[in-house]
């Protein structure tokens, strides 16, 4: 993690999304400190694509997320979307470009205006860029409701506070794909639902994906949520990229130890399945505001010596032709390779 | 653990809650929160409860403390170490709250008061339930803080909780928890708003601090994961009612009722490949003020038959398996399940109506 480095991007011409070098700070107390929100991350996504970013509180996604958006814009880095660079553009060229752009948040309840009928929720986008006649609008939302599964003649009227959590994020997804967005960021779509509610919202967003030829950036900090619907996954720490890689093999072979723990912390639904015998990872993150120098990881990892404080380490490719894997890591663990019982002791201690 | 049903074989149990319901007077009509819910439990054990949003689960453990408002009604029996507690009234409680039976929420920061030292939190229930002096009670929160594992404890005595993180803010919630050595300890989604990874040094915590102190423990969670490797036995609830009780391996290994099927199907696993469709339950939970006829599930089950909308299964023991018992007239994995209609969608369009 604490990686720096861009060897896991694609070409440029095949990408729909590619972010590079992106540095988010934000100031903070009264000695002219800053919270290291997002350092040096490089990301992109193929059309048609979903990029899942995981991990845990404060790890930056979010803000990842929110900085492609350019809410607010990043310090430095550049976010190229359909070949151009949005951090370069601003006022009615940026707003237009942000139409083909939309988000999705975690609290569906409070990310619709609760004053405003549904109908109203959904169509703004079009009201604005004046899409079409009011009669096409009218159609297109309710088509629109119906592809949620929403039955528009009873839902249109209704305000968000009349729906359930699973409702409303329907309604939300109806908002963001009615203006014919190419990218959406779903940070934390499902977090807030029940399991029964967050496999349909994931199976919509699947099929929505599909139907409209979407491309998604999905922030979760639940990994198997993340890899059930992601192409590809980015797993941050303390606001950089550990690693990245298909999650079909990253999830098998974590090469970074902080994958690793994150994976072996996951409760499994499986009595057989002590708890005691995973990995367990001690410690808590530390302060972004004064992050450890080198690796990131390296207070918490087994295997830290002197160069993770000296060298941030560079993402590269797993040694490994043709698999999508690429580690920021001095000691990465070797294909077939576990942390050992001292490394697992180390994590806990 | 045992049940209500079953005579324990070690002594009496520390808990017995038999036929206990809890309805709401609400603007509009009665809401049936917990409806009949029955089990024992024994010292040392652990029983998971596991459910969604709405399924009572959290209610259950407040009815059973006694910590609910006043538009509350309680029918029923709740018997701690023999005595019944349902009907005493909050002074009479409190000589249990901290000291015998004690509580950890789901979000420590509201549980916590901002504007107490983190030490004064802790001695407060001290004061309350043993004679101590001041330094005695000090001493005593300096190596609570030690044993739920709390880094400088001595400074943070004297810090206030904004000042900690979420997971030393829950090992606070459970060293105040610890403080009097409850007997019964409630864990009401002591987890949820934690990362994984510290989530798991959480559990970790509760279960050492449970062996140690032969503690019995109510874990109450929506995450089917978080119970399995931590629970003796598990309860699975839905609209207010107990649907499957059984020890944890035979839940797992031996599921029967369609909702805890349907449940663990949903949740996406880690070793799925990427883009395995999900098995969505379809619908919604039934509507509590007003619930359907018969089994409270079958709207939505996919083995549903015509008696299921019109009468309530029962609680019954598995005839083979005594300690494993299920609401259900349909038991999966038995030759009476055969689902209702071949091409039953469980992902249902999603409740329209709204």
């Amino acid at each position: 993690m604490a990686g720096t480095g861009d060897a896991h991007l694609r070409a440029p011409e095949d990408v729909l999304l590619r972010v590079e070098h992106l540095l988010v700070e934000f100031p903070t107390g009264r000695k002219g400190q800053k919270v290291n929100a997002v350092t040096d991350v490089s990301i992109d996504v193929k059309e048609g694509e979903t990029l899942g970013l995981v991990g845990e509180s404060g790890c930056g996604k979010s803000t990842t997320g929110k900085a492609i958006m350019q809410l607010p814009p990043p310090k430095s880095g550049t976010v190229v979307f359909e070949g151009r660079d949005m951090t370069e553009l601003e006022g009615e060229a940026l707003r237009k470009t942000r139409t083909r752009i939309q988000m999705i948040f975690q609290d569906p309840i409070s990310s619709l205006n609760p004053r405003r009928r549904i109908e109203d929720i959904i169509s703004e986008g079009l009201d604005i860029w004046d899409v079409g006649d009011k009669a096409s609008r009218t159609k297109k939302v309710d088509d629109m409701l119906l592809t949620v599964g929403l039955d528009p003649k009873v839902v249109r009227g209704r305000r968000p506070h009349q729906f359930s959590g699973g409702q409303c994020q329907r309604i939300s997804i109806a908002r963001a794909v009615v203006t014919e967005p190419r990218l959406i960021i779903c940070d934390e779509p499902v977090s807030a639902l029940d399991v029964s509610v967050q496999a349909q919202i994931l199976n919509l967003l699947e099929d929505m994906k599909a139907r409209y030829g979407l491309t998604l950036v999905f922030i979760a900090h639940d990994l198997a949520v993340v890899k059930n619907i992601s192409d590809r996954v980015a797993v941050m720490y303390l606001g950089r990229i550990c690693e990245v890689g298909d999650p079909n093999v990253l999830y098998r072979q974590p090469a970074h130890p902080y994958t690793a723990a994150l994976l072996g912390a996951i409760p499994v639904p499986d009595p057989n399945v002590r708890p005691e015998d995973r990995p367990l990872l001690a410690g808590e993150i530390p302060s972004p505001v004064s992050p450890p120098s080198g690796c990131r990881f390296r207070t918490r990892c087994p295997r830290a010596d002197q160069k993770c404080a000296d060298e941030v380490p560079i993402m590269r490719p797993i040694n490994e032709a043709d698999v999508d894997q690429f580690v920021a890591c001095h000691h990465p663990l070797a294909p077939g390779e576990a942390l050992t019982p001292v490394e697992l002791a180390g994590l806990a201690s | 653990m045992s049940f209500a049903d079953e005579p324990s074989s070690n002594g009496q149990a520390l808990l017995e809650v038999n036929d206990l319901y809890t309805t709401f007077d609400s603007d509009r009509g009665k809401v049936q929160a917990v409806r009949g819910v029955s089990f024992n439990l024994q010292r040392g054990r652990t029983l998971g409860v596991v459910g969604e949003s709405g399924s009572g689960k959290s209610v259950l453990s407040r009815s059973i403390m006694g910590l609910v408002p006043p538009n509350a009604h309680r029918t029923g029996s709740v018997r701690f170490e023999g005595k019944e507690i349902l009907n005493a009234s909050s002074n009479e409680m409190r000589s249990y709250w901290g000291d015998q039976m004690a509580m950890v929420f789901q979000d420590p920061m509201t549980a916590l008061n901002p504007v107490l030292r983190i030490g004064a939190q802790i001695t407060e229930s001290l004061h309350e339930h043993i004679d101590l002096s001041k330094e005695q009670a000090s001493g005593m929160a300096l190596a609570l803080l030690t044993s739920v594992g709390i880094p400088e404890p001595k400074a943070r005595l004297r810090q206030y909780p904004h000042e900690l993180s979420g997971g030393m803010r829950q090992r606070v919630m459970i060293a105040i928890a610890m403080a009097c050595g409850p007997k019964l300890l409630f864990a009401d989604e002591p987890t949820t708003a934690l990362d994984v990874t510290v989530q798991a040094q959480i559990l970790d915590l509760l279960r050492a601090q449970q062996a140690e102190r032969n503690m019995a423990v109510i874990l109450v969670t929506h995450d089917l994961g978080v119970v399995a490797g931590r629970a003796d036995d598990i309860a699975v609830m839905y609209a207010g009612q107990v649907v499957e009780k059984a020890s944890a391996r035979s839940l797992f290994s031996a599921m029967r009722h369609p909702y805890t099927e349907a449940l663990l199907q949903s949740i996406p696993k880690l070793e799925m490949p990427s883009h395995s469709r999900l098995q969505a339950i379809g619908g919604r939970p039934p509507d509590l003020v007003d619930p359907p006829a018969g089994c409270k599930f079958a709207p939505r089950c996919p083995y549903a038959q015509e008696n299921c909308h019109a009468e309530e299964p029962p609680l019954i023991a598995d005839p083979n398996d005594a300690t494993h018992l299920y609401r259900c007239w349909y038991p999966v994995g038995t030759p009476a399940a055969v689902p209702a209609h071949e091409t039953t969608v469980l992902e249902g369009p999603a409740e329209v109506d709204a």
